[in-house]
């Protein structure tokens, strides 16, 4: 039940004295619903949305070229062929992909880059709580009830907000909390720091999304939706799928871990069945991979990066990109795709306009490491 | 107090809860020369390599019976008090098996409450300069008799008797199959030769006392040297373990047999060797031992133990120097250690062996004894099972080998499992007893923000100061 006196002080509270009308109307409860799914490891978006139109691409991918039997979506972009369901849901407008974009992490530490991401700060640890953590505080309380679909809190959910965590595995020895107080004693140590978040990432791998040709995954799409239906339901809910860090027999491995993210979305979807309509499900990753193949039929670290939007009020069927280009000079770093949208821009814009926010304030509050800026229009009303 | 902190980390094996921080590191240290109990009443209980010489012998035995009965193994035959995880075959070394875990446990329990945790440092460098492995099944039960009878003896004394004992030691000629080594010339060697039987040579052991134990690996010898080696080195072998009657010996233990001893005079490094029997390898490994050689291949393993991965040139010249003036007199080449500036650098240099965290954490909570299954659970889940590097040269004493990803996250598992079986302890005063005037900011602020004193207790464990020495 919610005590309407409480809601509209808390409503009051947050949005300051005089502040902008769609925060009035954010104070009223509604069906809201967001997930966002965090592909740790750095997912290559150049074989996720592959750039077939590029001049560059075929010489620069060699091996990887090779995408299955993708969807052509427009001149230059071709969606991976086990995104079969996925191309289905950008056919019906309902999903938008983001290409070439990037938080504002430059460097290439999986651990650093999902800190910045995660926190929506400028530098990695430079802040302690998560933008989801953060926007918990800016809606109805009855809107926010926040879940994590893992064993930890992880940080984007965490700060001063109250999130629960759920897993149905078995749980690691180490509990979550002393995990992550871990990573932050080891932050300023540059050897334990580096062998930490290697450590963090393949225990990841384990809990890939690749595991019986998807039936897991699409498990924890059901899960999910069982868990945000109902008006106990969650609102806010993070997943984690980890696997994507491809250093080695890409092609492969990332059809497969494609074809468990193809699972778990489209089962998500059904599960949630009419409340599709009011979710917004974001899936994005700490950066890119290298815009060549490596000596060992994979990708190393990159930078720019894909990111998707997906939900039944997405004004989806289309690519939001500034693209680049793959020609030498084009690259960042002679390597590496280009980032040319802030991801933060693309994200706050989305949210802002999924939960009635106003979406300058919710760049600052969610992203102050950002471009302070929101995309707007990505969100049919 | 900076120096009280690499006097108890580096030189020792990590503070101990309760204790007093050490006010005068380096006497502290040298102190502990006159306090070291060689043949403390733990290991004195434990079998002595006689009898675990004579119980191989019948586990063989009892194998061999085994499979002449059922070559097909015994594995499918019911209500034989299966234990799953020994293999059939290796049913019969089940005794040796809990020995070794017994022994195992001994050496651990002593780290953990020695008054003296230089000298039982030491004790575990020379064990791993001098390493057997209990991967081969012969050396399983006697490992542990191999450092307290060949070692710890003899840590404190002369590097050339550490050498001759190790060399004798029944674990040593067994492991590197010296027991077995025939001269093709020797009487045995004769009779067998003409019986076209092949028994000869074995140079395993003569290649590794010249690249291992003393010279070091591209020193100046060359294969002739290892062959003359292996040759006077023949005869020394273990008596009451051999099928044939002449092998057999006085009993179980070291034993000369003159019969496979291959005669004739000797060369090695240049230096004739004309002694006879068992004189002439012992004469071989006296000069090997104070050879200049030996002397910087030691102090640079030490300078390694004790300073950083790569050795400093200077201190690792000072224990040279210290080495051969003092014809390879232990004690002195540790109080030039001691008294050298390098190995009392501020920041921590050594990342902690899995063996080396274990004893730090458990020492700072406390802990007296670990149970015997806990012991082997805990060095086999942290990769460093005791006694069994798995090669001659012993466990590698650089960071790469140890600080790897997955290594630190089973390290940071075991630290909360610790925490959590401890009693509550303030670990922000702990801290600063084991490390004092060396603790980091921000671990003590991590101390401070725990959520418990429990989880506290866990970070200190974990903390990049534990991690290290």
């Amino acid at each position: 039940m919610i005590d309407r006196r409480s809601l509209l002080a808390r409503g009051a509270l947050l949005t300051g004295a005089l502040f902008a009308p769609r925060l009035a109307y954010a104070a009223a409860p509604t069906q809201k619903r967001l997930v966002f799914l965090i592909q740790r490891g750095a997912a290559d978006g150049l074989a996720t949305l592959a750039p077939t139109g590029d001049p560059a691409y075929e010489r620069l991918r060699g091996e990887l070229a090779d995408i299955g039997a993708g969807t052509k979506l427009d001149g230059l972009f071709t969606l991976h062929g086990s995104l079969g369901q996925l191309a289905g849901r950008y056919q019906a407008g309902e999903a938008l992909f983001v290409h070439a974009t990037a938080s504002p992490y430059r460097d290439r530490s999986h651990f650093d880059g999902q800190n910045v991401l995660e926190t929506g700060g400028r530098l990695p640890y430079d802040r302690d709580d998560g933008w989801m953590n953060r926007l918990i505080g800016l809606l109805p309380s009855g809107d926010a009830k926040a879940l994590a679909l893992s064993p930890a809190i992880p940080t984007a959910l965490r700060g001063a907000a109250t999130a629960s965590s759920y897993a149905p595995t078995n749980l690691p020895d180490a509990s979550p909390e002393f995990l992550q107080r871990v990573a932050r004693l080891y932050a300023d140590d540059a050897q334990l720091h580096d062998l930490w978040s290697e450590a963090v990432q393949t225990r990841a791998m384990a809990g890939e999304l690749a595991s019986d040709g998807g039936r897991g995954a699409a498990a924890a799409g059901k899960l999910a939706a069982s868990l945000m239906t109902g008006p106990e339901g969650a609102r806010l809910v993070m997943m984690e799928s980890g696997g994507w860090d491809t250093h080695a027999g890409q092609r492969g491995r990332l059809a497969n871990q494609l074809t468990g993210l193809d699972a778990m979305l489209a089962a998500l979807r059904d599960g949630l069945g009419s409340a599709w309509a009011d979710t917004l499900v974001i899936v994005a990753t700490e950066f890119g991979r290298t815009a060549a193949v490596n000596g060992t039929g994979g990708t190393d670290h990159g930078t720019g990066g894909m990111a998707m939007l997906l939900g039944g009020r997405v004004k989806g069927g289309r690519i939001l990109t500034d693209w680049p280009g793959l020609s030498q000079s084009a690259l960042y770093e002679g390597r590496d795709l280009r980032p040319t949208t802030s991801l933060d821009t693309v994200l706050a814009g989305a949210i802002a306009g999924h939960f009635g926010l106003d979406p300058v304030l919710t760049a600052r509050r969610l992203f102050p490491g950002g471009a302070g800026k929101a995309l707007e229009g990505l969100i049919r009303a | 107090m900076r120096e009280s902190s690499v006097a108890l980390n580096r030189f020792g094996l990590g503070g101990r809860k309760g204790e007093a921080v050490p006010q005068e590191p380096r006497r502290w240290l040298l102190d502990q020369f006159g306090k070291f109990d060689p043949r403390p009443a733990a290991i004195t209980s434990l079998p002595a390599s006689p009898a675990l010489i004579v119980q191989f012998r019948e586990a063989r035995a009892a194998q061999r019976e085994m499979r002449d009965e059922n070559p097909a193994a015994d594995a499918a035959k019911p209500g034989t008090e299966a234990r799953p995880d020994i293999a059939p075959e290796l049913r019969p070394y089940r005794g040796l098996r809990d020995v070794y875990a017994q022994a195992a446990a001994a050496r651990t329990n002593l780290a953990l409450t020695t008054p003296t945790p230089f000298v039982e440092r030491l004790v575990h460098f020379w064990a791993n300069h001098f390493a057997v492995s209990i991967d081969k099944i012969v050396t399983l039960g006697i490992a542990g008799a191999f450092e307290f009878e060949a070692i710890r003896p003899n840590v404190l004394g002369k590097f050339t008797d550490l050498l001759l004992a190790v060399e004798r030691h029944p674990a040593m000629l067994l492991y590197l199959d010296q027991a077995q080594s025939v001269g093709p010339d020797s009487v045995l060697g004769k009779i067998a030769a003409r019986r076209g039987n092949q028994r000869g040579l074995n140079e395993n052991l003569a290649r590794e006392i010249l690249e291992l134990h003393t010279l070091g690996v591209r020193s100046g010898y060359d294969q002739g040297d290892v062959t003359e080696l292996a040759r006077a080195l023949t005869g020394w072998t273990v008596g009451g373990l051999a099928d044939q009657p002449m092998l057999r010996g006085p009993g179980p233990g070291y034993w000369f047999a003159g019969i496979i001893h291959q005669p004739g005079d000797r060369k090695v490094l240049g230096k004739r060797y004309d002694q006879d029997g068992e004189r002439q390898g012992e004469a071989i490994l006296r000069d090997l031992a104070v050879h200049p050689a030996t002397a910087r291949h030691i102090a640079t393993k030490l300078a390694r133990h004790f300073a950083a991965d790569d050795p400093p040139p200077s201190l690792v010249a000072r224990l040279e120097a210290a080495f051969l003036k003092s014809g390879g007199d232990l004690p002195t080449v540790y109080r030039a250690l001691i008294e050298a500036p390098e190995p009392w650098a501020a920041s921590p240099a050594k990342f902690r062996t899995p063996w080396d965290w274990t004893l730090a954490s458990l020492r700072a909570v406390g802990t007296q004894t670990l149970p015997v299954l806990a012991n082997a659970n805990t060095f086999n889940q942290l990769g460093q099972p005791i006694w069994r590097p798995g090669s001659p040269a012993g466990w590698d004493d650089m960071a790469p080998s140890w600080a790897g990803p997955d290594a630190l996250y089973r390290r940071v598992e075991v630290a909360e499992r610790i925490a959590s079986r401890t009693a509550a302890i303030d670990a922000r005063k702990l801290a600063e007893d084991l490390f004092p005037g060396a603790l980091s900011e921000p671990t003590r602020k991590a101390l401070a923000g725990a959520e418990s004193p429990t989880q506290a207790l866990a970070l200190l464990l974990a903390s990049p100061e534990m991690m290290r020495r």
